[in-house]
């Protein structure tokens, strides 16, 4: 026979006990703590090696199937000149996919800026590709779940569920994000995801004729990108978002956007 | 093509895959939604607080409101790329976005209002039910009727002065809960911009709050000017009427002095709100510029001179500023409520525009401009539905709904029934 006292006791602490696994650990937290041993990917970029040859947007726009002549690319290089009287002037025509071949400055709507040589202060280019925020916006404010953060901290969307709202690519601070001109759902850059699961380097990484672009682990001390980031003197774009970013950019300036 | 690359003018420093991806479907969701909450908050006045002059347009924004709802997912569906898959929204929200809470939202506060009106029209039905019944030989649109009626009826044929008591608490009861959770499906959409923190002009606490007042003055003006529109609908058929010397139930006295009346003291409620809109709209203006933080000179290039016309001439001034002293000159006429009206619904109309368009036509870069040029002349589905007609038809929408609806529920009747 049992008490109405002991019936509440058993009641309170099955209660509690199928409350914990829901309430108190997260299932996400518990997997994503026991897998330290993986990768974590990141990306170093150095600002001082890129010159601004666009084969990085090239090889992107071929390896993952984004159309060529679409005005969208899932990498792009920016060009930054600041001249002596302190004028910032920045453009990236075409994603930087034909390379920068002329002292012009595209101001948009097929107008153009021309530049004397003498007048530079400071020029120099910047990469940029998705950051794989280890804190997402994008992944946040997906209303159906369709893009999302996989263990190795790369952030990939699902084709066969985004419903196109665009919601991600209003979220995002860095601008990677676009509508594919193909599949009509949001898309971006994944490290090439298919790649470096594969142990492979991404497509940009290869085709960057002088190392301005590398993948790492920042999980692997003996990783040298991970060196560099842990020993030398880098720095994230945005980081006044909380996103925390997981590009590493040496010598960026601050007039970088 | 590139979604958003046709409508999307670009001008200086841009990110490449930077477009207004939100047109002008983004723009008429909050606009419809607002009117939805307005309508339900302006019949909430009545019921709830018992604003006596307001019981004619009570029945009538209610019942407007509802046909309001179901077109407010429209624009929404239609600015998906992939539409067919809307409903997944539904299937596996996630919850850490605000759009996840729409379907909650949307179906409690569908529930509500459908509840609502069963609660008002309750007698209705019944008599109307009964009246049916008893017709001998009933013509095929009569049966359809009497089934309609009778499904509508619920089965609870209890119309004794004790369930009708019940009724009216019920109202009072579903009136009071549908007000705090028409503010917050409207108040959410507003989440919607304001959480986005990449966004330097949606990004504001107070834009929830601002969505919210200006819903609720987009919904009384809208109400006021169908109700209007609908009496002066009834006078024209009864000066037809008249010349037909058919019997009629109302006096032309009678309608025309219920009209002025019911705009007069809707219009005091109307202009409560709209100093709210107002007062916080300019809060917020005047904080950005005082703050002055790093996304401040590109804000003010964009307020100040590329939108000055959209934001100060249309939006503040013909939409705000002229209804304001329209309203406070003292003799109000049934015309100049129409016209103040009509500059209410487009100041709001615009101030949806500003704070969706305007929120992109910067670019993240902080140096770049977009320019949205709305396709008038479509030449493909998309350059439709994110044109000048998709926002019409979104627009025409709830009317027709409207029209059909008072078939089953009369909005203007003598009969004194539960609300």
């Amino acid at each position: 026979m049992i008490t109405r006292r002991d019936f509440l006791r058993y009641v309170v602490i099955g209660t509690a006990g199928a409350a914990a696994p829901l309430g108190l650990a997260n299932p996400a937290g518990v997997l994503a703590g026991k897998d330290l041993t993986g990768p974590r990917w990141v990306f170093l970029l150095d600002t001082f090696k890129c010159v601004g040859c666009g084969l990085c947007v090239k090889a992107c726009k071929t390896e993952n199937e984004i159309p060529y002549e679409a005005n969208v690319s899932r990498t792009w290089v920016e060009r930054y000149v600041i001249m002596k009287d302190g004028t910032v002037l920045a453009d990236t025509p075409k994603a930087a996919r034909d390379g920068f071949t002329r002292n012009v400055i595209d101001l948009g709507q097929g107008k153009t800026q021309a530049i004397v040589t003498e007048d530079i202060a400071k020029a120099f280019f910047v990469p940029k590709l998705c950051n794989q925020c280890e804190n997402p916006p994008c992944v946040q404010v997906c209303p159906v779940g369709a893009t999302y953060q996989t263990k190795d901290g790369v952030v990939l969307v699902d084709r066969k569920w985004c419903i196109g709202c665009g919601y991600c690519i209003m979220a995002c601070p860095y601008g990677v994000r676009f509508f594919h001109p193909v599949s009509h759902t949001a898309e971006k850059c994944n490290f090439c995801y298919h790649r470096i699961s594969a142990g492979l380097k991404p497509a940009c990484e290869l085709a960057c004729p002088f190392g301005a672009r590398r993948i790492g682990d920042i999980n692997d001390p003996d990783d040298e990108v991970t060196r560099i980031i842990k020993d030398g003197r880098v720095s994230v774009l945005r980081a006044e978002y909380g996103t925390n970013p997981r590009n590493y950019y040496i010598g960026l300036s601050e007039e970088v956007r | 093509m590139v979604h958003g690359e046709v409508w999307t003018l670009k001008e200086l420093f841009l990110f490449p895959n930077e477009y207004i991806y939100w047109s002008v479907q983004i723009v008429m969701y909050p606009f419809l939604t607002g009117l939805v909450a307005g309508a339900f908050v302006l019949s909430s006045l009545y019921h709830v607080f018992g604003v006596k002059e307001l019981k004619n347009i009570a029945r009538f924004s209610l019942v407007f409101s509802f046909a309001l709802l179901f077109a407010a997912p429209m624009p929404l569906v239609l600015h998906l790329l992939q539409p067919h898959r809307g409903a997944y929204v539904f299937f596996t929200p996630h919850f850490t976005s605000a759009i996840a809470a729409f379907g909650i939202v949307f179906f409690t506060y569908g529930a509500i209002v459908a509840s609502e009106i069963w609660f008002v029209y309750r007698k209705h039905f019944v008599d109307t039910a009964l009246r049916l019944r008893e017709i001998q030989d009933k013509t095929i649109w009569q049966w359809i009727s009497y089934l309609i009626f009778c499904s509508l009826t619920l089965g609870s044929y209890d119309v004794s002065e004790e369930a009708m008591k019940t009724d009216k608490k019920a109202i009072k009861v579903l009136a009071g809960v549908g007000i705090p959770v028409a503010a917050f499906l409207h108040g959410y959409a507003g989440f919607i911009f304001g959480s986005v923190k990449a966004n330097a002009l949606w990004m504001t606490p107070l834009m929830p709050v601002i969505f919210i007042m200006s819903a609720i003055v987009s919904g009384i003006a809208l109400c006021m000017l169908t109700y209007i529109v609908f009496l002066e609908f009834k006078k024209y058929r009864l000066t037809r009427a008249r010349a037909a010397q058919t019997p009629n139930t109302y006096t032309m006295e009678e309608i025309k002095g219920a009209e002025l009346n019911v705009i007069k003291m809707t219009s005091k409620y109307l202009l409560l709100f709209l100093v709210f809109a107002i007062s916080l709209e300019l809060l917020d203006l005047v904080f950005r510029g005082y703050t002055a933080v790093k996304s401040w000179d590109i804000l003010k290039s964009v307020i100040y001179e590329r939108d000055f016309v959209n934001i100060f001439i249309v939006q503040y001034g013909l939409g705000n500023a002229l209804p304001l002293i329209l309203f406070l000159i003292p003799g109000l006429t049934i015309r100049r409520a129409v016209v103040g009206l009509l500059l209410v619904l487009m100041g709001v109309f615009m101030m949806r525009w500003n704070v969706v368009i305007g929120g992109q036509a910067f670019s993240l870069t902080l140096s770049g401009y977009m320019h949205y040029a709305l396709p008038i002349i479509p030449t493909d589905y998309e350059t439709f539905k994110e044109g000048i007609g998709g926002a019409l038809l979104v627009m025409g929408l709830p009317f027709g709904l409207f029209w059909l609806f008072i078939k089953m529920f009369p909005v203007h009747g003598r009969t004194e029934e539960g609300g």
